[in-house]
C-alpha cells in the first residue's frame, strides 16, 4: 500500500497530523499498534476533546490502520509493518513519525510481583476492562499523570490508598505558580476530587511486599517509612520518548529526543517527527507539534508556519514541567544490587552494573535482549547510571513472526 | 603493565583464547581491544563447536578445539550456556544421504563418534522437521556455547586496555592515543580488522546474518544443519545461504546462516535475510508463526581458501597472526591458541598428545 | 447497550464484554499471572501499552502475544504458561 503521507502513531500528535494533511488534500494512511486510535492519553476516548478529535480524523478521509506495527524501514520509501493479516508493505513520500511515550518504569524491591504496574499502565489496563472496583491502589512516582490516573481510578471504584509523587513541594508550588488559569482549574479539581486521600511528596517506594502477588508497599517518606496495605501499586516516574523509530532511520538525537526545526523537520529528508519524541511537554504540544507537521507533510508549509508562535509557547511551558518534575538522585538507590532489572530475562542490577557501557553490558549479561527489546531496562539503567548512550536500533522494531520478516510481498487475500 | 611476554591485539574468542593460553603457561600477557569484549565477530557467531570434513587440516583443527573444549566445558561459568546437544546434519534427498552415509564413514575412521539416522530416526530426534526428509547424520560431542561469554571467561584476569593500534613492530605496540608498548610477542587476532595492520593480507569481510526468536523451549533439540551449508562456506560463491538452526539454552531458537562478499554495511540486508529464512521454513516450516525478537549481522575474516592464518608473520619478528577463521572461530579458538603458545614458546605443536 | 460474549481462559469460559482486552480477561478469570518468567517467578501486565511483554500469553494458539493489545473476541482461547 501506499500514501503521500504516512503517519506512526494515532495519539494526539499523529491525529492531528492527520487531520492537518488530509484535511489539506493529501492522501494520508495513519498506522498504529494500538487496538483503536487515541495513543495513551486518550485512551477510551472518554472526554469530550478526544472525542472530537478522534470524530475529525474518521471525517478527514485519512486511512487507519489499528493493530499495525512498524518493524522497519526495508528501503528507502518503503516500511515493513506486521498485522494480524501478516505483513504489510508500505510506501511513502513524506513520513510522519508520533511514536510518543512510555512511562519510566524504574526498578526497586518487588517491582516484578503481578499487581505492580505503570501509573498510566494501570489505567491503560482498567480501560480495557480490567476489575479495579473495590480494589486499593497506591499511585507513586512522580509527574500530573498520577493525580490524572488517581481521579480516574477512583471512578471506576477504586480505592486509593495513598499518591506518592517523589517531587519537592517547592518544586511542585513554583510549577503551579506559573500555570495558566485554565490548568490551575484543571490541577485544583483533580486535587479536589482526591482531597481524601493522603498525597505525600518527597515520597516513592521502598519495597513492594508479596509472595505471589503485591500485598502492600512500604513507602520512604518524608517522616519515616509507611507501609500501605494494597492490591495495585501503579508507579510510573515520568515520560520516555519513543525514538527507536526515528533511530532507525538515522535521524539525529539531542539529550534523548529527536532533533526537529520549528515545522518538526528531523535530519532526515522527508520524515517529520512531532510529539512526545520531540520533548515531552503535554498534550497541547503534541497537537500543535502534529498539526504543524501534518501541514508541512501535506505541502502547506504557510500554515504550519502560523502556528509557530503557540508553538514556541508550548516549549515553555514544557520546560518547566520538565523542571518541576525532575527526578532526585536518591530514586536510583530504590535499587539494590539483587534487585531485577532486566525483566524480559531475570537480570539483576548487581551484574549489569558491573559493567560500563550498555553494550558491553547487554552483550555480556543479556539484559535488552529479550522480548522488550530494552524498553523498560535500557530506560531504568539510564536512569540508574546517568548514562544518556542509546543502542543502535535494528529491524524489528517490536517482535514479529518470522514468516512476516520473510515475506516479500503482502498476502493475498480472496 | 610494563613490557608483558605478550600483547594479543584483539578480545574476542580467539584473542582471548590465545591470551588464556599464553597465560596458562606462566607468560605475561596484555589484551587490547578498541570495542567491547567478545563484541565483534564473535557476537555474530553461532557459537556452534563443531567438527568439519571440508579438509584434513580443518578437520584436524576443529576435532581437536572441539576436544579442548569438552574438557573446559565443566569449569564454565554458566553464562557460558555450554550445551552439548550434538549436532545434526540434515539430508533433504537420497543423493544427500549418500554424501551422509560417506561422512559417517569418514569421521568414524578418524575416530569421532557420529550415527546414522535414517527418516524416522531422524523425526524422532526433530519432530519439527518437516516430513520426507531423508534422514540425517547426529554427532552427538559438538556442542554449543554463548561466546560474547567465553571470551569475557578466558580473558579472565588478563589485563585488558581499550585502546585501538594504530601500528606494531618487533616487540612493538603503538596506540592511537600515542602510547607504545615494548612486548615480547604480539599476536593479531583482530579478525577481519587484520587488514589494518597488515595491508597485503588477503582476508576479506564474508557478511552472514542471524536471527532470534522469543522462547519455544525444545522446539529443536540438537544444532540442525543442512548439507549444503558446506557449499555455502566454503564456496566462494558472492552471496550464499544455507539452513541452520540452533537450540539456545534459554529455549530461543537462533537460525542462521548467510554469506555476503562486496557488502560491508552492518545494516540488514533485507533479500538475503529473507532468503535465509525462507530456506529455514523448508526444514522448520513451524518456524514461520514464531515471534523474532532481533535480528543482527557480523563479519566473518575469510581468506582464499577457507583456512586460518595462524603463526609468525614477516616482515617483523615475534609478529604473530590467529585470524583468518571464516565461520570457525569460535570453535578452532582454542586449537589456534595451542598453535600460538607452541610458536611463541618455540615448541611443536602435537595435537595428538592431551 | 453491551455486547457480551464467552471466552475461553485456560479452558474455562467466561463472559466478557466487547471492548475487553485479553490481559483484563485473564484478570477477570481470577487469573493472576500472565506468564513465569526466565527463573520461573509469577509476572502480570505493567505497562498497559504493549512494550513491557509481561502480558505474554498464548491467544488463539499463537504463543508469546501480547494481551493487552488484544481484544478478546468470542470463543477466543486464552492460556497462561501456569495455565
Amino acid at each position: 500500500m501506499q500514501a503521500d503521507v504516512v503517519i506512526v502513531g494515532s495519539g494526539p500528535a499523529g491525529i492531528a497530523a492527520a487531520c492537518a494533511a488530509a484535511e489539506g488534500g493529501a492522501n494520508v494512511l495513519v498506522l498504529d499498534d494500538n487496538p483503536a486510535p487515541g495513543g495513551q492519553i486518550w485512551r477510551r476516548a472518554h472526554d469530550a476533546e478526544a472525542q472530537r478529535w478522534i470524530a475529525r480524523l474518521r471525517a478527514s478521509g485519512a486511512q487507519l490502520r489499528n493493530g499495525t506495527r512498524i518493524l522497519g524501514p526495508v528501503n528507502a520509501r518503503t516500511l515493513l509493518a506486521d498485522n494480524d493479516s501478516g505483513p504489510l508493505f508500505i510506501t511513502w513520500r513524506n513520513l510522519v513519525l508520533c511514536t510518543g511515550a512510555r512511562e519510566l518504569l524504574l526498578p526497586f524491591p518487588g517491582w516484578t510481583l503481578p499487581g505492580v504496574t505503570g501509573a498510566g499502565g494501570l489505567q491503560a489496563l482498567v480501560q480495557g476492562g480490567l476489575p479495579i472496583d473495590g480494589r486499593r491502589v497506591v499511585v507513586a512516582g512522580s509527574g500530573p499523570l498520577l493525580l490524572a490516573v488517581a481521579a480516574h481510578l477512583r471512578e471506576h471504584g477504586a480505592r486509593i490508598e495513598a499518591i506518592a509523587e517523589q517531587a519537592r513541594p517547592f518544586h511542585l508550588a513554583r510549577f503551579a505558580a506559573r500555570l495558566p488559569f485554565g490548568k490551575l482549574l484543571q490541577g485544583w479539581r483533580l486535587s479536589s476530587q482526591l482531597r481524601d486521600v493522603p498525597m505525600l511528596t518527597e515520597a516513592w517506594p521502598i519495597e513492594a511486599e508479596g509472595d505471589s502477588r503485591l500485598h502492600s508497599v512500604r513507602l520512604r517518606t518524608r517522616s519515616g517509612t509507611r507501609r500501605f496495605e494494597c492490591d495495585y501499586l501503579a508507579c510510573g516516574f515520568g515520560l520516555v520518548p519513543n525514538i527507536e523509530l526515528p533511530l532507525l532511520f538515522g535521524c539525529n538525537l539531542n539529550g534523548g529526543f529527536v532533533t526537529v526545526d520549528s515545522l518538526q523537520q528531523t535530519s532526515v529528508p522527508d520524515i517529520l517527527c512531532a510529539g512526545e519524541p520531540t520533548g515531552v511537554g503535554g498534550l497541547e504540544r503534541s497537537l500543535i507539534e502534529g498539526e504543524i507537521a501534518g501541514h508541512v507533510a501535506a505541502g502547506a508549509p504557510a500554515r504550519a508556519k502560523a502556528l509557530s508562535a503557540q508553538r514556541e509557547r508550548l516549549h515553555r511551558f514544557s520546560a518547566r514541567l520538565a523542571n518541576a518534575f525532575e527526578l532526585r538522585e536518591e530514586l536510583r538507590q530504590m535499587c539494590q544490587l539483587d534487585t531485577i532489572v532486566c525483566r524480559c530475562e531475570d537480570v539483576a542490577w548487581e551484574r549489569i552494573s558491573a559493567y560500563s557501557d550498555w553494550r558491553s553490558a547487554k552483550l555480556h549479561t543479556r539484559c535488552g535482549m529479550g522480548a522488550c527489546q530494552g524498553r523498560v531496562c535500557g530506560a531504568a539503567v539510564r536512569f540508574l547510571t546517568g548514562r544518556s548512550s542509546h543502542d543502535r536500533a535494528r529491524p524489528p522494531l517490536f517482535p514479529a513472526s518470522m514468516a512476516t520478516l520473510a515475506a516479500e510481498k503482502e498476502p493475498d487475500h480472496g | 603493565m610494563s613490557h608483558p611476554d605478550a600483547v594479543v591485539i584483539g578480545a574476542g574468542i580467539v584473542g582471548a583464547a590465545c591470551a588464556w593460553m599464553l597465560s596458562r603457561e606462566g607468560l605475561s600477557v596484555t589484551v587490547i581491544d578498541e570495542g567491547v569484549i567478545g563484541g565483534g565477530a564473535t557476537a555474530a557467531g553461532m557459537g556452534h563447536l563443531v567438527v568439519m570434513d571440508d579438509s584434513e587440516a580443518e578437520f584436524t583443527l576443529t576435532r581437536h578445539s572441539r576436544d579442548l573444549w569438552l574438557t573446559l566445558a565443566p569449569e564454565l561459568p554458566e553464562d557460558c550456556e555450554f550445551r552439548q546437544c550434538g549436532t545434526i546434519w540434515v539430508a533433504a534427498d537420497e543423493e544427500e544421504l549418500a554424501a551422509v552415509h560417506r561422512k559417517h564413514a569418514w569421521y568414524g575412521e578418524r575416530g569421532v563418534r557420529t550415527e546414522m539416522l535414517d527418516a524416522r530416526a531422524l523425526a524422532e530426534a526433530e519432530p519439527h522437521l518437516r516430513p520426507g526428509l531423508a534422514g540425517g547424520l547426529l554427532v552427538p560431542d559438538d556442542a554449543v556455547i554463548y561466546a560474547p561469554c567465553a571470551a569475557r571467561w578466558l580473558l579472565g584476569r588478563v589485563a585488558f586496555r581499550a585502546g585501538s593500534v594504530s601500528r606494531i613492530g618487533s616487540g612493538l605496540v603503538v596506540l592511537e592515543d600515542g602510547e607504545t608498548i615494548d612486548c615480547g610477542a604480539v599476536i593479531c587476532a583482530t579478525g577481519c580488522a587484520a587488514i589494518r595492520l597488515f595491508p597485503d593480507l588477503q582476508l576479506r569481510p564474508r557478511k552472514g546474518h542471524l536471527a532470534i526468536t522469543d522462547r519455544y523451549p525444545g522446539f529443536v533439540r540438537h544444532q540442525l544443519v543442512e548439507l549444503g551449508y558446506l557449499k555455502s562456506a566454503h564456496g566462494t560463491a558472492a552471496e550464499s545461504v544455507a539452513f541452520n538452526a540452533q537450540p539456545r539454552a534459554t529455549g530461543q531458537v537462533l537460525v542462521g546462516s548467510s554469506r555476503q562478499f562486496e557488502n560491508d554495511s552492518s545494516e540488514i540486508d533485507w533479500p538475503i535475510l529473507r532468503r535465509m529464512l525462507n530456506r529455514a521454513f523448508d526444514f522448520l516450516p513451524a518456524l514461520r508463526s514464531m515471534s523474532v525478537i532481533r535480528t543482527w549481522t557480523g563479519f566473518r575474516a575469510a581468506t582464499p581458501d577457507g583456512l586460518p592464518l595462524i603463526g609468525p608473520y614477516g616482515p617483523h619478528e615475534n609478529v604473530l597472526l590467529a585470524t583468518g577463521h571464516e565461520g570457525l572461530g569460535i570453535t578452532t579458538s582454542l586449537g589456534t591458541a595451542e598453535l600460538i603458545a607452541a610458536a611463541v614458546l618455540g615448541k611443536t605443536w602435537l595435537p595428538a598428545s592431551k | 447497550m453491551v455486547t457480551r460474549f464467552e471466552v475461553t481462559v485456560n479452558g474455562r469460559p467466561i463472559q466478557v464484554e466487547a471492548g475487553t482486552t485479553a490481559a483484563a480477561a485473564l484478570a477477570l478469570a481470577g487469573v493472576e499471572a500472565c506468564r513465569l518468567s526466565v527463573r520461573g517467578e509469577p509476572r502480570a501486565p505493567v505497562c498497559g501499552m504493549g512494550i513491557c511483554f509481561e502480558c505474554r500469553a498464548s491467544i488463539n494458539g499463537v504463543a508469546q502475544t501480547r494481551s493487552c493489545q488484544v481484544l478478546c473476541r468470542p470463543g477466543m482461547p486464552i492460556s497462561t504458561d501456569a495455565g
